[in-house]
C-alpha cells in the first residue's frame, strides 16, 4: 500500500513539474490580441511619418530601429547592429551591422538602408518627426535645408559596417530607438501605398488593416532572432473607450488592456484579475509648469513656487483621485533615471511653512494666478479642483482655465500660460530631459517655464562635455536637485502605467518608456488562450 | 419629378459651400493645430523646426481665403485633399469607412423601423391599453437613454453575461458584430418612430374619411390597411428620412464605443487631431448622405400619397 502511495506521489510530482515547465517554456503558435487604447484609429503605418504612441504599438511589430529599449536591464541595446566602437572624442561611432536582418520583401538590410532611411527623414519638404533625432548626425541639417543631398556624417564602410559622426557628445542610442527613426527599404517606402502596406524589419509582417478597427500581422519566419517570434499572429485592436475595453477584457476577447485609475482599483481588488496586472513607473512627470518669464511676477519668486509645493497635499490627491495609480514625484527626473537622487524627499504637506514662505516673499495675503488645464482625469481638471481649496487655505487664489488637450502644447510654446498642468516625457535621456530647463533652450523647443539658472546651466554644460558616463550622471543628478529646490514646477507625480493581461499571456515587458510599446517577439500565449 | 431632382441637386451646391465655409471658419478660430495635437498626450515633444516644415507642407501657412479658394477648387473636381495624419487622399480614407458606416446606419434604421413603427401602430389601435402604456414607456425610455450607457449595458448583458455576441469590433463584417452597435444606435430613432407612429395613426383614425369608410360598412381591417396606414405613413416617412439622414453623424459615440470602423470614428479622431481635410471630407460626406436620403423621402411622398405634387 505504501508503495502505491509513493508511486502516486512521484507521478503527481512529475506531472506537476512538467506542467510548471510547460508554463515556463514559450509555446510556438497562437494569436496575441493586444489593444491600442489612445485613439479611435491609427494615424499612419509609415513609422517615420508619425510620432504618436498609438501608431508605435504596431510599429514595434513591423519595424526595427538601430537601437531598442532593453526593459529587462533598463537600458538601451543595439538592435540592428551587433557591436559598436566609439572614437576617443566620442563623436564617431562605427557600427557592425547585423548581416541576418531581412526586410519582409526578402531583401537583406545593409548600411545603404540606414543611410537612405535617415536621409529620407531629413527631407526638408516633408517635416518627418524623426528629424529632431537625425539632426544629431553631422551634415543632416544641410540635407534638411536642401543644401546637400547626402548626410556627410554617414559613411558606408562596407555593406555591414556604418560609420556615423555626430555633432554632440551624447549617447546616440537615445536618438535612434524612437519608432520615427525606423529603418525602411527604399524600394517599398517609395511606393505610394507604403503607409497602408508597410514593409519593415520587424518580427511580424503586415497582413491586414481595417482602418478604425484593427491591424493584423503574422509571423515573419526570416526574423533575425532565432526561434522568435513565438506567436503566429498578432492582432492590434483599436479600443479607445476604457469602459468598453474593460468589458472586452473580462469577456476574454482581448489579451491586454491599459487601466485607468478607477479600473486599477477594481482590478487590484479582484483576486483573479489582480494576478495579471503589470505596473511600471513610466518616464512621465506630471506637474504644474509655472511661466517664469511672462507669467505673474509673484511666480518668479522661488519662495512662492516652493510655497505652492508645500501647500498642496499631493499624497492625498494621489490616493483619493489618482487611486494610487501614480508615484509621488520627488524631482523632475523619474526614478528609472540613473541621475535620480534616491535620498531626496518630496515637499511635505505643510501649509504653515507655505504661509511663512509667502510672507517672506512679501505676499502675506497671497495672490492670484491662472492655471490652464485640460479635462484629463489624472492630470487635468479633477486634480485642479482638488488643488483650489488647498491653495486657498494659504491665500492663493487659483483661476482655472479649461482648454482642450490638443492645445496644451501650443499654449506652452507660445508662453500664454501663468501655470499649466501637464504630463511631460522625462526619459530615458536625462540630459535631453534636463535641457528643457537650460536657459539657451528656446521656449518653442521645450523650455516652457523659461527657467534660467547659471549653476544649472554650468552643470549641464559640463555634463554635455564629459565622456565619462558616471560623471555625467552625477552632474545631472546635481542639476536635477537644483531644479527640485528652485521648483519651477509643482512636482505632482510620475505616472504608474498599468497593463492588465490575461493569464495565458507571457513575456510582457514593463517598459517604462511606454508600457503599450511591447517588443512582441518576446510575447507568447499558452494553450489556454481562447484565441485561435 | 425630374425637375424636382434637378432643383434638389442645384440646392446641394450652396448647402455644400456653406458647410465648407463654416468648417473652415470654425477651424480657423479654434485654438490648436495638427502639429500641436501631436504633443497632447505628453508623449511626444514636437520640434519647432519640424512644426514649421509640416505647416508649410500642409499649406497651413497660406492665408485663410487662399486656403478656402484652393479647397473649393479641388472639391469641385472631386479632390478632398490629403489627410494631415495619414498623408493619404481623404477620399481613400472615407472610402475605407463608408461601407461599415452604411451597414451600421441601415441596420440601426431597420431595427428602429421594425420595432418603432410596429409598437406605435399597435399602441394607437388600442389607446390606453397595457400594450399602449408599455410601448410608450419604452419609447420615452428609449428617447432618454444615452447611447453610450445603453451600448455598455448591451455589451454587459449580451457579451459578458449571456455570451451571445461579441462585445466590440468589426470581426469579419458579419451580423454578430453588427447587432449590438446597431441596436445601440437605433434605440433613439426607434423610440421617436414609436411615438410619431402612434400620434399619426391616432390622428388618422379620427379623420372624417375613416369615419366615412366605417359607415360604408368597410371592415376594420380594410379601414386600417387602406386608409389609416397609408395616410399615417406620410408623417412616419418624414421622421424616418430625418432620422436616417442624421444617423450617420450620430454614430460617432457608438462607433467609438464598439470600435466600429465607420466615418464617425474617423471624424472624431480627426477633430481631436485637427486633421482639417479629413474633418471636412467626413462632414461633406454626412451632409451629402443627409441630402440624398431626404430627396428619396420626397420621392417616396408622392408614391405613397398621389395628392402630393411638387411644382
Amino acid at each position: 500500500m505504501r508503495k502505491w502511495v509513493l508511486l502516486a506521489a512521484t507521478a503527481l510530482a512529475v506531472f506537476g513539474a512538467v506542467s510548471a515547465n510547460a508554463q515556463d517554456t514559450p509555446r510556438r503558435g497562437g494569436t496575441i490580441r493586444m489593444t491600442a487604447p489612445y485613439a479611435a484609429s491609427f494615424g499612419s503605418l509609415d513609422p517615420q511619418a508619425t510620432p504618436r504612441a498609438q501608431d508605435d504599438i504596431v510599429g514595434k511589430a513591423l519595424h526595427r530601429t538601430l537601437y531598442n529599449w532593453d526593459t529587462a536591464n533598463s537600458k538601451l541595446a543595439l538592435e540592428l547592429a551587433t557591436s559598436v566602437s566609439v572614437s576617443p572624442d566620442g563623436l564617431v561611432y562605427t557600427y557592425k551591422l547585423r548581416d541576418d536582418a531581412y526586410f519582409h520583401n526578402g531583401r537583406k538590410m545593409t548600411a545603404d538602408d540606414i543611410i537612405w532611411s535617415f536621409t529620407r527623414i531629413m527631407d526638408g519638404s516633408k517635416g518627418y518627426p524623426g528629424a529632431r533625432y537625425v539632426r544629431l548626425i553631422k551634415g543632416a541639417i544641410d540635407v534638411e535645408k536642401g543644401t546637400a543631398k547626402e548626410i556627410s556624417g554617414l559613411k558606408k564602410i562596407d555593406d555591414y559596417t556604418l560609420e556615423m559622426t555626430i555633432t554632440d557628445r551624447v549617447e546616440p542610442g537615445y536618438y535612434f530607438f524612437s519608432g520615427t527613426t525606423a529603418i525602411l527599404p527604399k524600394e517599398e517606402a517609395e511606393k505610394p501605398d507604403f503607409a497602408s502596406h508597410p514593409v519593415g524589419l520587424g518580427p511580424f509582417k503586415f497582413k491586414e488593416h481595417i482602418p478604425g478597427s484593427r491591424v493584423v500581422v503574422e509571423r515573419f519566419d526570416k526574423f533575425y532572432k532565432t526561434g522568435k517570434p513565438y506567436a503566429d499572429t498578432l492582432q492590434v485592436l483599436i479600443m479607445a473607450d476604457a469602459a468598453a475595453r474593460d468589458i472586452a477584457f473580462r469577456n476574454k476577447e482581448i489579451d491586454t488592456s491599459i487601466l485607468g485609475p478607477a479600473q486599477y482599483v477594481a482590478y487590484k481588488a479582484d483576486p483573479e484579475l489582480s494576478k495579471g496586472v503589470l505596473e511600471v513607473a513610466e518616464m512621465f512627470t506630471r506637474s504644474i509648469q509655472f511661466n517664469l518669464t511672462n507669467g505673474t511676477k509673484e511666480l518668479k519668486d522661488k519662495r512662492v513656487r516652493q510655497a505652492i509645493n508645500y501647500a498642496i497635499d499631493s499624497d492625498l490627491i494621489i490616493k483619493r483621485l489618482v487611486k494610487d495609480k501614480a508615484y509621488r514625484a520627488t524631482s523632475w527626473l523619474p526614478p528609472s533615471s540613473a541621475s535620480f537622487d534616491k535620498t531626496i524627499k518630496p515637499y511635505s504637506y505643510d501649509p504653515e511653512k507655505a504661509r511663512k514662505l509667502l510672507a517672506e516673499a512679501g505676499l502675506p495675503n497671497g495672490f492670484e494666478f491662472e492655471l490652464t488645464t485640460s479635462q484629463n482625469e489624472s492630470w487635468g481638471m479633477p486634480i485642479v479642483e482638488a488643488i483650489i481649496p488647498m491653495l486657498a487655505k494659504v491665500g492663493i487664489k487659483l483661476k482655472p482655465k479649461l482648454v482642450e488637450a490638443t492645445v496644451l502644447t501650443e499654449i506652452l510654446m507660445k508662453g500664454e500660460h501663468q501655470g499649466l498642468i501637464a504630463s511631460s516625457l522625462t526619459g530615458p535621456d536625462s540630459l535631453a530631459t534636463l535641457r528643457c530647463f537650460y536657459s539657451k533652450t528656446p521656449r518653442t523647443a521645450c523650455n516652457y517655464t523659461g527657467f534660467n539658472n547659471a549653476d544649472f546651466d554650468k552643470l549641464l554644460d559640463d555634463a554635455s562635455q564629459t565622456g565619462d558616463m558616471a560623471k555625467r550622471d552625477d552632474l545631472l543628478k546635481k542639476a536635477n536637485n537644483i531644479l527640485f529646490d528652485e521648483a519651477p514646477v509643482w512636482f505632482f507625480n510620475y505616472n504608474k502605467a498599468v497593463l492588465a493581461h490575461q493569464p495565458w499571456v507571457h513575456g510582457l515587458q514593463a517598459n517604462p518608456t511606454e508600457i503599450t510599446h511591447q517588443y512582441p517577439e518576446n510575447i507568447w500565449v499558452d494553450a489556454t488562450s481562447p484565441a485561435k | 419629378m425630374l425637375s424636382v431632382l434637378t432643383r434638389r441637386l442645384l440646392n446641394v451646391v450652396p448647402t455644400l459651400l456653406s458647410v465648407i465655409a463654416l468648417v473652415f471658419l470654425l477651424f480657423s478660430v479654434l485654438p490648436g493645430s495638427f502639429m500641436s495635437s501631436m504633443g497632447e498626450d505628453g508623449r511626444t515633444t514636437i520640434d519647432p523646426a519640424v512644426m514649421e516644415r509640416m505647416k508649410k507642407e500642409m499649406g497651413l501657412d497660406d492665408p485663410l481665403p487662399t486656403r478656402f479658394a484652393k479647397y473649393v477648387a479641388s472639391v469641385a473636381v472631386g479632390d478632398f485633399g490629403k489627410s494631415f495624419r495619414t498623408r493619404e487622399p481623404v477620399t481613400k480614407l472615407i472610402g475605407q469607412r463608408i461601407w461599415p458606416s452604411l451597414k451600421l446606419v441601415f441596420a440601426a434604421m431597420a431595427f428602429a423601423i421594425a420595432i418603432g413603427v410596429t409598437l406605435g401602430f399597435f399602441a394607437a389601435l388600442k389607446p390606453g391599453s397595457p400594450v399602449d402604456t408599455i410601448s410608450m414607456v419604452g419609447a420615452i425610455s428609449g428617447l432618454s437613454l444615452s447611447q453610450f450607457w445603453f451600448g455598455l449595458m448591451l455589451m454587459y448583458l449580451f457579451a459578458l453575461k449571456l455570451k451571445w455576441l461579441p462585445s466590440f469590433g468589426y470581426g469579419d463584417g458579419g451580423l454578430s458584430h453588427l447587432i449590438l452597435p446597431a441596436v445601440a444606435l437605433g434605440v433613439g430613432p426607434m423610440a421617436l418612430l414609436a411615438r410619431t407612429t402612434r400620434a399619426a395613426v391616432l390622428d388618422v383614425l379620427n379623420a372624417d374619411f375613416v369615419r366615412t369608410a366605417r359607415s360604408k360598412g368597410m371592415s376594420e381591417r380594410l379601414v386600417v390597411k387602406w386608409h389609416v396606414l397609408r395616410n399615417a405613413l406620410v408623417l412616419v416617412i418624414t421622421i424616418v428620412g430625418l432620422q436616417f439622414g442624421s444617423l450617420m453623424g450620430q454614430a460617432v459615440v457608438v462607433e467609438k464605443l464598439f470600435a466600429w470602423p465607420g466615418v464617425g470614428s474617423l471624424m472624431v479622431d480627426s477633430v481631436f487631431q485637427r486633421d482639417i481635410p479629413a474633418v471636412q471630407g467626413c462632414i461633406l460626406m454626412i451632409v451629402l448622405f443627409f441630402l440624398a436620403i431626404n430627396t428619396l423621402v420626397d420621392i417616396a411622398y408622392s408614391v405613397i400619397d398621389p395628392r402630393i405634387r411638387y411644382r
